[in-house]
């Protein structure tokens, strides 16, 4: 690992201030995806921002029918969180699913979301579940988000401090882990809101999407012989030595029908 | 400020350096205080040899730098026991013989402990699914499942 200089800021304006004056600085969260990064020399910041002493970003608060996560809230918090657990119970398997325990203890939700690496799993519930991204400027819808592969909408030296999910009627993550890493090779989140059906699909693509055509047959009429096949387009599913395009188009129609009987059971 | 002042407790103790930023959590334990229980596998996260209990949460050494836990405190497969009386734990790792070479067990026994801590009674999938994150290359696991369990009835106290 190269050299960097390491700071710990309490608050976001310092964190910023240190931001603005660094080189080719980064902000830190749990570090369990930027540390392995830099180990491998795949990154090297010349300042790492380590924001985890800003106690204001690890809050979990049930605000009028909206759930308030705060970024650096780790997956385990959250996995344990009363709150979370009897308003979006499928969160629970979605975040005790990531990594492994030590990964859970340290990494966080806003960490991932940020990273936003394609076969993560956070990023299938900010699409699916109604969500806004706050950062320390302004408000991002949920959707708008991911712009590409390990690209979000965040600006450079913007922090992302909070995500609000809008409470569905109902909520189910499912994946298929790859069985070294327990990243997503494909991992569908299915929400409800009454009637309408929303359906996300991340470790798929280059990045997460809403599985349109999925919903809409869905809204219509919430049945499993309803679930139409092969309506993603094979030239956009990743196709790596983890599994082929045709694999996963495959993979996206089961874990879809399995999502769906989640639901009717 | 490429170097950092850190203040750790390490099993009780505690230790105040300037370390170089850079410096990996695993390389402080193994290299500056010179405890050499928690061990260096993968390197990459995945193993779990170099597990260690972070303010009682298991947490791989390996890949967070000294400087992230500034302030915590830390307990090394040294810091489990004294040289008369084992660990729970380690002594049904002992009495199981859940180890074969035996590098992957102080990861293997911190692991257990944090898990034991947040579900005192858990069952044989449960236990398989914990051990996601720890690697025995001699793969061993029966016995080291066997060992979790008995582990987890004396840390009840049956």
């Amino acid at each position: 690992m190269y050299s960097f200089n390491y700071h710990t800021p309490t608050d976001l304006d310092e964190a910023i201030k240190i931001y603005e004056n660094s080189d080719d600085p980064k902000y830190l969260a749990g570090g369990m995806t930027l540390i392995a990064s830099m180990k491998q020399r795949l990154a090297s910041p010349s300042d790492l921002i380590d924001l985890t002493k800003i106690d204001s970003l690890k809050s979990i608060s049930n605000e009028e029918g909206q759930i308030k996560i705060g970024a650096l809230a780790t997956h385990n918090t959250i996995s344990k969180n009363i709150e979370i657990n009897e308003h979006i119970k499928g969160l629970k398997r979605l975040s005790t699913g990531i990594g492994d325990q030590a990964i859970r203890n340290f990494g966080t939700i806003g960490g991932s979301i940020a990273n936003a690496d394609p076969a993560a799993d956070w990023p299938a519930a900010i699409l699916s579940i109604k969500t806004t991204i706050i950062t320390n400027k302004r408000q991002i819808a949920g959707e708008d988000f991911f712009t590409g592969m390990f690209e979000t909408a965040l600006e450079e030296n913007e922090i992302l401090t909070h995500i609000i999910f809008e409470i569905p009627t109902y909520f189910t993550y499912i994946k298929f882990p790859n069985p070294a890493s327990r990243y997503a090779i494909a991992g569908i989140a299915l929400s409800t809101y009454d009637k309408d059906v929303r359906i996300a699909i991340t470790g798929a693509s280059h990045s997460p999407f809403r599985a349109s055509e999925i919903e809409s047959a869905l809204t219509e009429n919430f049945d499993l012989n309803n679930v139409p096949l092969n309506t993603i387009a094979i030239e956009d599913m990743n196709n790596d030595i983890h599994a082929s395009a045709e694999y996963r188009s495959h993979l996206v129609d089961v874990l879809v029908k399995k999502a769906v009987k989640d639901f009717l059971k | 400020m490429k170097t950092q002042s850190v203040k750790i407790n390490i099993n009780g103790k505690i230790y105040e350096k300037d370390i170089k930023s850079n410096l990996l959590l695993i390389d402080f334990i193994r290299e500056e205080i010179k405890l050499t229980g928690s061990h260096i596998g993968c390197d990459t996260n995945q193993c779990g040899a170099c597990m260690v209990l972070c303010d009682g949460i298991a947490l791989k050494a390996c890949s967070v730098l000294t400087a992230q836990i500034d302030g915590s405190e830390i307990t090394t497969i040294e810091g489990l026991s004294d040289s008369n009386n084992l660990h729970p734990m380690q002594e049904s790792f002992k009495e199981h013989h859940g180890l074969q070479c035996g590098f992957c067990t102080p990861g293997m026994i911190i692991s257990a402990i944090s898990f034991i801590k947040d579900k005192p009674n858990p069952n044989e999938y449960e236990i398989r699914k914990h051990l996601e994150g720890n690697l025995c290359r001699c793969t061993g696991y029966e016995n080291i499942v066997k060992s979790i369990s008995a582990g987890a009835e004396k840390m009840r106290g049956i």
